[in-house]
């Protein structure tokens, strides 16, 4: 069994060594796809375990919806020999490889040699004129590539374009001398301004909308790119962002920046976030508002640096000694990853507790092709109260009835603001009185009734008693809405059941589908099914079957169908 | 005018006798004589008899974790440059748990003041040696005597260009409050090394012994001469100088350069979805 492929749907890779450019041209393609119309999805892998430096770059394209990745590739553009041996495997039936003028064709069937040196003056610029070539046999159009080629160049590689440009001439022109047999994609939607965007720089620009003015990090992938998209707006608005000395100093001196009302985001990764562990616990303890982004990759330790993993699922859940609420989202896609940003720092703010956003490398490196996102509905929580003098007295953790004690800001006005990470009294000071422990537990614990209040809960779609019901969470919901889809085709009763906040949870929101399925088959990008215990622990339910992957590539569509027949 | 009286006086957890009840006057006395009042300035401390001091004082304060005084100081001050920022802990929570943290302040040179109790000891896990802890020096922990070469805080700090670096001395309290206003005047990282008995569970180092050796450096030392301040700070026998061992103004603060911070505090810049607009147009 196999996906139902969707007309036009095509898969394009771009494989070679790294400094072949295949980023550069990776991205302009999924741009110039984008701004023709297509849906995309883009997503790079750099798979050092073979060799130094092998890369490639996977673009799926087409005019439907696309929600998950595929694994046929249609066409291989190859820079490297290696690519061929890696990647022939995967070609489908109509699949056709790009190879260099060096390279073997090793009696593939459908094969074209492409003469680059002959196209790019420079070596360099073999990648544009790939770029020519592939544009031209799927049929772009050439003003509008060239269009893409020379935003992407023109403002920091300016005496480099011309050349650039005619090597991506002489690529559509060759590309047109050819008898080529390969089937173009059919014509796109209108042209639409969209965004070519990955789940990093959505984040990043979430981070914007929902008022982040401070960002420490310690550079991990995949979660670099947050900190580098903040980065390259930071002075025009005002963001400070500093690279500490190690992940125990950026949550620290992230608390300290919130403290002293900054609205603060940190990115890391498994390895960085575990170091960040005491401070996480700090922020529970301090009522301190802080954002955590943790880009997932495969662990344990240093694990597979540059692949994915939906691993750090309980980490999150647990992470930061005591008790003290929390809040935990796992948004899907990059749109999610945009409001799901904005959502985590309201409640944080809000909250005064800590939040973490939970993706993966898949995830954060991934572009897609979407709507341009609506500011004007963005409220920007209101910053701590700037302090009024008028207030008698003040105590920074004043019980209440719901948690939540007013924030002042030190040096705003005369009255002190003190916070302690000892357990303290509502003045902040020092107590080892009993009474007040509990109190302050309470206090503290109390805040999670307010988020249960405030969950996202559980997207549900399909029939009302399905036979089979697909529950997921974070990233792998693509893969699973299209395996639900292909399925249903095939006229399956099959429901979807997909978390986007993992913690807390409300079992009222979900339980009743979970029972209302004859089976239910909980899917996960980890090896021990971390959303299945969850939920179990929480309910009591077990789900029926798991559908696991923990290679380090993301899920798909057609290895879900493949391991549920299996 | 700010007075002594304004930060107030408390109870302490302290044994009677602790070096550390000089250091609290010395710091009052100090912010009171530059008239900062107890909500202009913030304490970031760590965890450790010392970091127990803004407790005893009004003032705004973050009490967070062992070694981390310095980061929530650096964030802190970076979100808000117009706070007087001032970290204050132990020997072993800035030079031991928190070591890493003292190397990157010392390189970012953001205006922070950093107050270190230096007794030699842990005192509050009951005497175990301490990165400043002398050599052969016998605790419970160490029964065959200290091995590990000290730290020499302010060698570490000279070498790395630091812009303000001096020793005080509980039992010289004139100097100890003329060290710390100095510090808090530098515009950029300084750190007061203040050597203090620990009546508890140091009784090599005791306030006697430091009594005997610290002297103040010489009028006509030169404190900007980086090759005499590495040379003096090395100098730990029967004299121990105290005061200004190296300034090097020739380094600009860290927020001055940051564009953002010149902007005054964080919380009062507002977000421009304008901007924000803009930069969505990246994508585009």
């Amino acid at each position: 069994m196999s996906i139902d492929k969707n007309s036009g749907r095509m898969l394009i890779r771009i494989g070679g060594e790294a400094g072949q450019g295949l980023e550069t041209v990776g991205e302009m393609l999924a741009k110039a796809l984008i701004r023709s119309g297509y849906e995309v999805l883009a997503t790079q892998n750099a798979m050092s375990r073979i060799r130094e430096g092998h890369n490639y770059f996977s673009i799926l394209t087409g005019t439907e919806p696309i929600l998950g990745p595929e694994e046929e590739v249609d066409l291989l553009v190859a820079f490297t020999q290696e690519t061929v041996d890696l990647h022939k495997d995967v070609l489908s039936e109509q699949g056709m490889v790009l190879i260099g003028p060096d390279m073997e064709d090793q009696g593939l069937r459908s094969v074209l040699s492409v003469p680059y040196s002959d196209l790019a003056e420079d070596k360099i610029m073999a990648n544009v004129a790939a770029l020519g070539v592939i544009s031209a046999m799927i049929g772009l159009n050439q003003e509008l590539v060239s269009g893409v080629v020379q935003d992407a160049l023109g403002s920091k590689h300016h005496d480099l374009l011309p050349k650039n440009l005619q090597a991506l001439d002489n690529g559509i022109q060759w590309s047109g001398r050819q008898s080529i047999d390969f089937q173009p994609l059919p014509e796109g939607a209108a042209s639409q301004s969209r965004l070519a965007i990955n789940g990093n720089e959505a984040i990043a620009l979430g981070a914007l909308a929902g008022g982040v003015n401070f960002c420490s990090f310690y550079p991990m992938t995949p979660a670099t790119s947050v900190a580098l998209n903040l980065i390259s707006q930071a002075d025009e608005l005002g963001v400070v962002c500093e690279q500490a000395e190690d992940e125990i100093s950026v949550i620290n001196m992230a608390l300290g920046a919130s403290f002293c009302g900054a609205r603060s985001l940190v990115p890391t990764s498994g390895g960085g976030f575990a170091l960040m562990g005491e401070g996480i616990s700090l922020a529970g303890m301090t009522e301190t508002p802080i954002v955590i982004v943790l880009a997932q990759r495969p662990g344990p330790a240093t694990g597979l640096p540059t692949q994915t993993e939906q691993g750090d699922m309980e980490l999150a859940l647990a992470s930061g000694h005591g008790e003290f609420p929390r809040a935990v989202m796992a948004p899907g896609n990059a749109e999610e990853c945009f409001h799901l940003t904005i959502k985590a720092l309201d409640l944080a703010e809000r909250y005064q507790t800590p939040v973490i956003l939970l993706t993966d490398q898949y995830l954060a490196s991934s572009i897609r092709a979407v709507q341009r996102f609506d500011l004007s509905s963005i409220n920007i929580p209101q910053a701590p109260t700037a302090q009024s003098d008028e207030l008698e007295s003040y105590q920074r953790f004043a019980w209440s009835e719901n948690g939540v004690s007013p924030r002042l800001i030190p040096g705003a006005g005369t009255h002190l603001v003190v916070a302690d990470s000892d357990e303290h009294t509502p003045d902040g000071h020092i107590t080892e009185d009993h009474q007040v422990r509990e109190g302050m537990v309470d206090k503290r614990l109390k805040k999670l009734e307010g988020l249960v209040q405030e969950i996202i809960p559980p997207a549900y779609t399909g029939d009302d008693d399905p036979q089979l019901l697909l529950m997921t969470w974070g990233s792998s919901q693509g893969a699973v809405l299209e395996a639900a889809a292909a399925l249903r085709h095939q006229g399956q009763s099959v429901a979807t059941l997909v978390f986007s906040q993992v913690w807390p949870l409300d079992p009222g929101n979900f339980e009743g589908y979970l029972y209302k399925a004859e089976s239910v088959i909980s899917v996960e990008g980890n090896a021990t099914g971390q959303l299945a215990k969850l939920i179990r622990r929480e309910t009591g339910f077990q789900v029926h079957e798991q559908v696991l992957r923990y290679d380090g590539l993301p899920l798909t569509a057609t290895q879900i169908l493949r391991q549920l027949q299996s | 005018m700010v007075s002594i009286e304004d930060f107030g006086q408390y109870e302490t957890a302290w044994c009677p006798g602790c070096g550390n009840f000089s250091i609290l006057t010395c710091v009052k006395k100090a912010l009171a004589g530059k008239g900062i009042a107890p909500h202009q300035v913030l304490f970031a401390s760590g965890i450790g008899q010392a970091a127990k001091t803004p407790h005893y004082l009004n003032c705004n304060m973050f009490n967070g974790l062992h070694g981390r005084s310095l980061p929530v100081a650096t964030g802190a001050r970076l979100a808000n440059p117009e706070l007087t920022v001032i970290a204050e802990s132990g020997d072993g929570c800035m030079y031991g748990e928190g070591g890493n943290h003292f190397l990157a302040a010392l390189r970012r040179n953001v205006n922070i003041t950093m107050l270190v109790h230096d007794n030699q000891i842990y005192g509050l896990t009951k005497g175990q040696a301490s990165p400043t802890s002398g050599l052969g020096h016998v605790t419970k922990a160490q029964p065959h005597g200290v091995q590990l070469e000290p730290i020499h805080p302010l060698s570490v700090a000279i070498a790395l260009q630091a812009g303000f670096v001096a020793r005080g001395f509980t039992g010289m309290q004139d100097q100890l409050v003329e060290l710390i206003q100095g510090a808090i005047d530098f515009p950029g990282f300084a750190l007061v090394d203040i050597l203090q008995q620990c009546v508890s569970f140091n009784h090599v180092n005791t306030f006697k012994w430091y009594k005997e050796r610290c002297r103040p450096l010489e009028k006509d030392y030169d404190p900007s001469d980086w090759q005499a301040a590495m040379v003096r700070s090395q100098e730990w026998g029967d004299v121990i100088p105290t005061g200004i061992l190296y300034t090097n103004r020739s380094r600009k603060p860290y927020e001055d350069v940051l564009s953002v911070s010149s902007h005054g505090p964080l919380y009062k810049q507002e977000r421009s979805m304008e901007g924000v607009k803009a930069a969505m147009q990246v994508f585009a």
